[in-house]
């Protein structure tokens, strides 16, 4: 490996494989390392919810310029991504919450992202296996799900196709100064290094905060047109969203094969990737009360991932301001599947001194340093 | 549903065959309190599995009237898929969910038969040999159906006789080994009069079937159902008309419980000490999951564990001799019935690998590891949780699988929320 | 003890032995268990509930697995479920 590159990548998760695709597309001579597989990591555990969010303007920039280079590309997806236009309903339980699918209303209406108020009778008509009694919700029928560890194979074969070259099974000890060491001793060069480690990408960087959050999830057997959108309770926005305690929230998906993906989890501090059974269990009830039909079926596996998680909740896209030659694309939290096409644009537009398409000063890294004394958000 | 009600044992056995029956009964007899669940709805495991028509062996009979003499609490039509925290069992059955507690545990889980893909394996009627069986036992119908047993191991005589017995016509037994390794095999078996005895039995009752050795299943025929199957040995070819297939290679253990639970496992099979203890305390061990090694087997290692269990040390003991004979002829098993690399080709790129997500054999053959390969292609990601297409790809692909992961058997969601439970409800023990 | 149990397989009548199991009945029906994920007709292929190739609906319930589940009177299977 004597061979010098434009730049290498450090993980081949999903923000890694699109990162080399943009890349080397753009005509870069790039090298990607990873020390298991193709979508290994956090990519293995997500959802692929392809979602917009608003927990703020740079968060929604991001995410909804993410769901439409998606959209893009959906033509071009192989069948085994599985993506499909599914669209999302927040639900609501009560009128608390309805206020606030009409504040979202607003806020995307405005942005010019298409959405749909749903009174109850229209929430029950589109998911007639939600429970009775509910407030109504608010549809957003762009968003869409795929299967992100084949997402992430698509993309990094794209990359391999424009001459990307992959290094799999081979674990990074260091970066920095323009080169990459193996743990086998070896070493590779080049001119810029992109830290797409995930929640590992603290490990190679010093100075780089990265924080565990830790997610469940339950898969269950197939059972055919139970559900159609992938659906989040709006009470997520006022839980989920702890900084502090673990939470659970209403997150259930339809897959392409009838079966239903059961989430959702945020734990802090949880270093072991074991099944952590009273956080399973709550999830579970949450999920069984808002879905009643749940509780019968068949679970098939259970597993957990880690979220990438920054302190203000927007990831690191752009250089590292303690060396010129490192770039990072990491800590995009629970939303990296979505986010990683936009992350790669706007990094590879960074990179190659192009004009990005959204501002991208939300993102950078350095803001880190000014903020180093910033306090949490309280309820971000 | 009917709510979960915690139980509470001095000594749970986790599986009702052979030696989950024997180390039950060996544990109850000093009086402790002992439960024994499994999937099956009555006892005996694989080789007991009672048939509807006909009495039980003579062995099956008393060591069930033990159970019941000694008041073990026989939890049947329940399989065991999770373990929240060390001493509490989650198993749930068609209507219910129990929480069980225990102090001391005995996996007996036994094993399950290997499938090997081919062309046409997925038709209907391409069955495993103790699957057929089994059915027969369930009252499948069989007198006059035309069958074919292959594959390989001493399972398949055995399946072969039952089914002679019960009227079935068989065509023929393939049995993939060689001559020679078999002769090795029955030589090794001089020291063991019993199982010379029933290789005697066996024979005559087998007499007149064509017996084929270094002989195997090249493919299954047939539009929606088996119509016949093609035999070869390398280089005859042969095909048979059918009606079933009964098809096994040999038997793998059932250890994604003990994996569960931490249990160390070496070469596949779960590690104990002289009184079957795994290293995890207070677990034990007995039966196929520790070495495939048959029914008397089975037999003693459950009484160990269950002596061990209920700390009768010194009775345990005794019964070290009797084990070591057994397992050496478990050691020639293994031997004698290792697979043949020729089996490795039987899968035709089309060959569907992964029966519950139809995967294909060249989806697969880009991977270098079941991980990858499941994540990529979603083989192993059904049902069976890879049960049989894990034991499939160990062998084509050399793949281990990965670990272990709640709920290690498909369970109803809300049998999962049971673990809430065990903080609201004391166990209260029956005796 | 009856001496046979009937039920319904896909909404037909059979009846069976007594030790009898879904999967016994639904053979004797004539039926495969169910399609698999690409279409092909699927039938037991472990008969000891491992490998969930023999999964019916029986009452209403989905993806139980009829080798284990013994016929009672009055039940309702459903094949492809
Ligand atoms: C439970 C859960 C649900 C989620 N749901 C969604 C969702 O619905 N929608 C959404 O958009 N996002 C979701 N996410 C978030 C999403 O999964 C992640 O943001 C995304 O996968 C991150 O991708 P990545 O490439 O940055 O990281 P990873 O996929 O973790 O990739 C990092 C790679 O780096 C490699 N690596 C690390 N260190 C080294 C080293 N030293 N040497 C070599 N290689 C190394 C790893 O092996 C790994 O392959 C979810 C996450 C979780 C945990
Ligand atoms: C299909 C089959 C047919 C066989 N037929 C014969 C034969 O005809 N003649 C012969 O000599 N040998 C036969 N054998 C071999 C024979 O089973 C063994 O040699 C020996 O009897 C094994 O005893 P055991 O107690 O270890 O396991 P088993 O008899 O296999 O018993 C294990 C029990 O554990 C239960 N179990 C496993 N996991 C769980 C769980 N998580 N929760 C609840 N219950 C669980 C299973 O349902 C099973 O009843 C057969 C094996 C198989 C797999
Ligand atoms: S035949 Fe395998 S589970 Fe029923």
């Amino acid at each position: 490996m004597n061979v010098t590159y434009d730049i290498i990548i450090v993980g081949a998760g999903i923000v890694g494989a699109a990162c080399a695709d943009e890349l080397s597309r753009r005509g870069m001579a790039v090298a990607i390392v990873d020390r298991e597989w193709i979508g290994g990591g956090a990519t293995a555990a997500g959802m692929g919810h392809i979602v917009v969010m608003d927990d703020s303007e740079a968060q929604f920039a991001l995410m909804r310029y993410s769901q439409q280079l998606w959209h893009k590309l959906r033509l071009e997806l192989p069948d085994d991504v599985e993506y499909e236009q599914t669209g999302t309903i927040w639900v609501a339980a009560d009128e608390e919450e309805m206020a606030e699918v009409r504040r979202k209303r607003n806020y995307y209406g405005q942005r010019g992202v298409p959405v749909e108020e749903l009174d109850a009778q229209g929430l029950k008509h589109l998911e007639p296996h939600l429970r009775d009694a509910l407030a109504g919700g608010l549809r957003v029928p762009d968003d869409a799900v795929l299967y992100p560890p084949c997402g992430a194979r698509f993309l990094m074969e794209r990359a391999q196709q424009s001459g990307a070259k992959l290094h799999l099974g081979r674990s990074v000890t260091q970066i920095g100064d323009g080169c990459v060491r193996l743990t086998d001793g070896l070493e590779m060069q080049a001119q810029y290094i992109v830290n797409a480690a995930g929640t590992s990408a603290g490990d190679l960087t010093s100075g780089l905060e990265i924080r565990k959050r830790k997610g469940h999830l339950v898969i269950t057997d197939r059972y055919a047109r139970f559900l159609r959108h992938q659906l989040l309770e709006l009470g997520y926005l006022k839980s989920a969203h702890s900084v502090t305690t673990d939470s659970v929230a209403f997150n259930v998906q339809p897959r392409r094969t009838g079966q239903i993906l059961i989430g959702s989890s945020r734990q802090y501090g949880a270093e072991h990737k074991e099944v952590d059974h009273e956080i399973l269990a709550r999830m579970l009830r949450r999920a069984e009360e808002y879905m009643p039909g749940l509780r019968a079926m068949s679970a098939i596996r259970c597993w957990t991932g880690f979220r990438a998680a920054t302190r203000d909740k927007l990831p690191l896209i752009g250089p590292w301001p303690d060396d010129p030659s490192l770039w990072l694309a990491t800590g995009h939290e629970g939303l990296g599947i979505t986010a990683s096409l936009g992350t790669a644009r706007i990094l590879a537009d960074q990179i190659t001194g192009a004009a990005p398409e959204i501002p991208i000063e939300p993102y950078l890294p350095s803001r880190m340093m000014l903020s180093q004394t910033l306090k949490e958000p309280a309820n971000a | 549903m009917a709510s979960s009600t915690p139980d509470g044992f001095d000594v749970l056995v986790v599986g009702a065959g052979p030696a989950g029956m024997a180390a039950a009964v060996r544990a109850a007899e000093c009086g402790i309190c002992v439960g024994i669940v499994d999937d099956n709805a009555a006892v005996g495991g694989q080789i007991w599995r009672k048939s509807a028509e006909e009495d039980v062996t003579e062995d099956a009979k008393s060591w069930a009237d033990c159970l019941k003499a000694r008041q073990v609490t026989v939890l049947g039509g329940m399989h065991v898929f999770d373990q929240p925290e060390p001493g509490i069992l989650l198993a749930e059955s068609s209507d219910n969910r129990s929480v069980l507690h225990y102090e001391k545990l005995v996996l007996a889980t036994g094993a399950r038969e290997r499938f090997l893909p081919f062309p046409g394996w997925t038709l209907p009627n391409v069955i495993g040999a103790g699957g057929l069986q089994a059915m027969v036992k369930c009252r499948l119908p069989i007198r006059g159906k035309r069958v074919v047993v292959a594959g390989t191991g001493p399972l398949l005589l055995a399946v072969a006789a039952y089914l002679k017995a019960h009227g079935a016509e068989i065509l023929k037994i393939c049995e993939q080994a060689s001559w020679l390794t078999l002769l090795r095999f029955a030589t090794s078996l001089l020291t063991q009069p019993a199982k010379i005895w029933q290789g005697i039995q066996l024979s005559q009752q087998l007499g007149g079937i064509p017996f084929l050795t270094s002989s195997w299943v090249a493919a299954a025929h047939g539009d929606k159902m088996l119509e016949a199957v093609t035999i070869t040995s390398g280089s005859e070819t042969e095909t048979i008309d059918c009606d079933y297939l009964a098809c096994g290679f040999h038997l793998v253990p059932n250890i994604e419980l003990p994996i569960l639970l931490g249990c160390e496992i070496s070469d596949g099979f779960v590690q104990v000490n002289d009184l079957q203890e795994t290293n995890v305390s207070g677990v034990f061990c007995a039966g196929e999951p520790t070495g495939i090694g048959g029914v008397e087997l089975a037999l003693v290692e459950g009484q160990i564990a269950g002596l061990a269990a209920a700390s009768r040390i010194a009775e345990a003991r005794h019964l070290f001799g009797k084990r070591e004979g057994f397992r050496r002829f478990a050691r020639s098993l293994q031997r004698a019935f290792r697979l043949r690399p020729e089996l490795r080709m039987l899968a035709g790129p089309e060959t569907i690998v992964c029966r519950c997500e139809d995967v294909m054999y060249a989806q697969l053959c880009p991977y270098t590891s079941w991980r990858s390969a499941k994540l990529q292609t979603r083989c192993g990601m059904g049902p069976c949780q890879g049960r049989v297409c894990g034991a499939a790809t160990e062998f084509l692909f050399n793949w281990s699988l990965d670990s272990a992961r709640p709920p290690v058997f498909p369970a109803r969601v809300e049998s999962l929320v049971a673990v809430r439970d065990i903080k609201q409800q004391d166990p209260q023990k029956i005796s | 003890m009856r001496n046979e149990i009937a039920l319904k397989v896909n909404g037909t009548h059979i009846v069976v032995p007594p030790g009898a199991t879904v999967a016994v009945a639904v053979a004797l029906a004539g039926q495969v268990c169910r399609k698999s994920a690409s279409g092909a007709p699927r039938g037991p292929l472990c008969g000891m509930g491992i490998c969930f190739e023999c999964r019916v609906a029986i009452n209403g319930q989905p993806h139980c697995r009829s080798c284990q589940a013994f016929c009672e009177e009055g039940m309702d299977v459903r094949t492809n479920g």
